[in-house]
């Protein structure tokens, strides 16, 4: 699995909402699509995605096979301190992708 | 009695066509499906319009990546902020598309994502706030080419 492309500003001031953009590759295969033989191909999917901020969590989402291949999230963050963002995926087959992003807060 | 072989022809031509709809018709998300499930996330709360609101393209060239987001006004404090938004597509053969979790460390119930659409269709958010009151919102989407791959 290739890495995630994550974007979080370097710096902010306390209590600053900033933003983040999260795109990951993989091909959410929908379950809905056929192979050439005409089998329907199994669903596999990232189900599940998870936002913390030093522990805290900030957002998740529960995603459906109607989210386009390698997908993109964008949210938001309130931060109040230094420290660092988790953000993990859950795979249909249950292996996890998990990746960190430090911001520096003044 | 064993079957005649006129029985046996009728009854495996039905088979046949039968296969064949199955075949030809991939399975679309059907009124009450889309119903229940909303019925399911919002239960018997009154919906509300305002503060959601969902952006879609008006017409989308290509299904297979159709950007949506979705906003809420409210000001995410520990007190009152927006738990939940859930995305459902009701042209599409599952109606869920996403459900976006937020907390009062979000800062600003705002998210957005691409989605899959197969067709020309309404795409419902709906936002539940953490004192129990429900806001809905609604958007047509055209599409030109499905995005369901076949």
């Amino acid at each position: 699995m290739s890495k995630p492309r994550i974007k979080v500003p370097k710096k902010a001031s306390v209590g600053d909402v900033i933003s983040i953009k999260t795109l990951v590759n993989h091909k959410m295969e929908s379950g809905q699509r056929k192979d050439k033989e005409g089998n329907a191909i199994p669903r596999k999917i990232l189900n599940k995605f998870v936002c913390e901020f030093n522990g805290v969590p900030v957002f998740s989402s529960d995603i459906d096979s109607a989210i386009s291949s390698n997908p993109f999230i964008q949210f938001s963050a309130r931060v109040n301190e230094s420290g660092t963002f988790k953000f993990v995926w859950t795979d249909d087959d249950g292996s996890v992708i998990e990746t960190q992003k430090p911001i520096t807060v003044s | 009695m064993n079957p005649t072989r006129r029985q046996f022809l009728t009854g495996s031509a039905i088979i046949a066509a039968g296969g064949l709809t199955t075949l030809s018709l991939p399975a679309m998300a059907s009124a009450e499906d889309v119903s229940k499930a909303l019925a399911d996330i919002i239960g018997d709360v009154e919906t509300q319009s305002g503060k959601l609101t969902l952006r879609t393209p008006e017409i989308a060239e290509n299904g297979n990546t159709v950007p949506v987001s979705v906003s809420v006004e409210s000001d995410m404090t520990e007190d009152s902020y927006v738990e939940s938004v859930i995305v459902v597509a009701d042209g599409n053969p599952n109606p869920e598309v996403i459900s976006f979790h937020f907390t009062p460390a979000s800062g600003k119930a705002e998210a957005s994502t691409r989605m899959r659409l197969a067709k020309t269709q309404n795409v419902t958010a709906v936002a539940k706030m953490s004192d129990g009151t429900v806001y809905i919102d609604t958007k047509n989407v055209k599409v030109t080419i499905g995005g369901c791959g076949g």
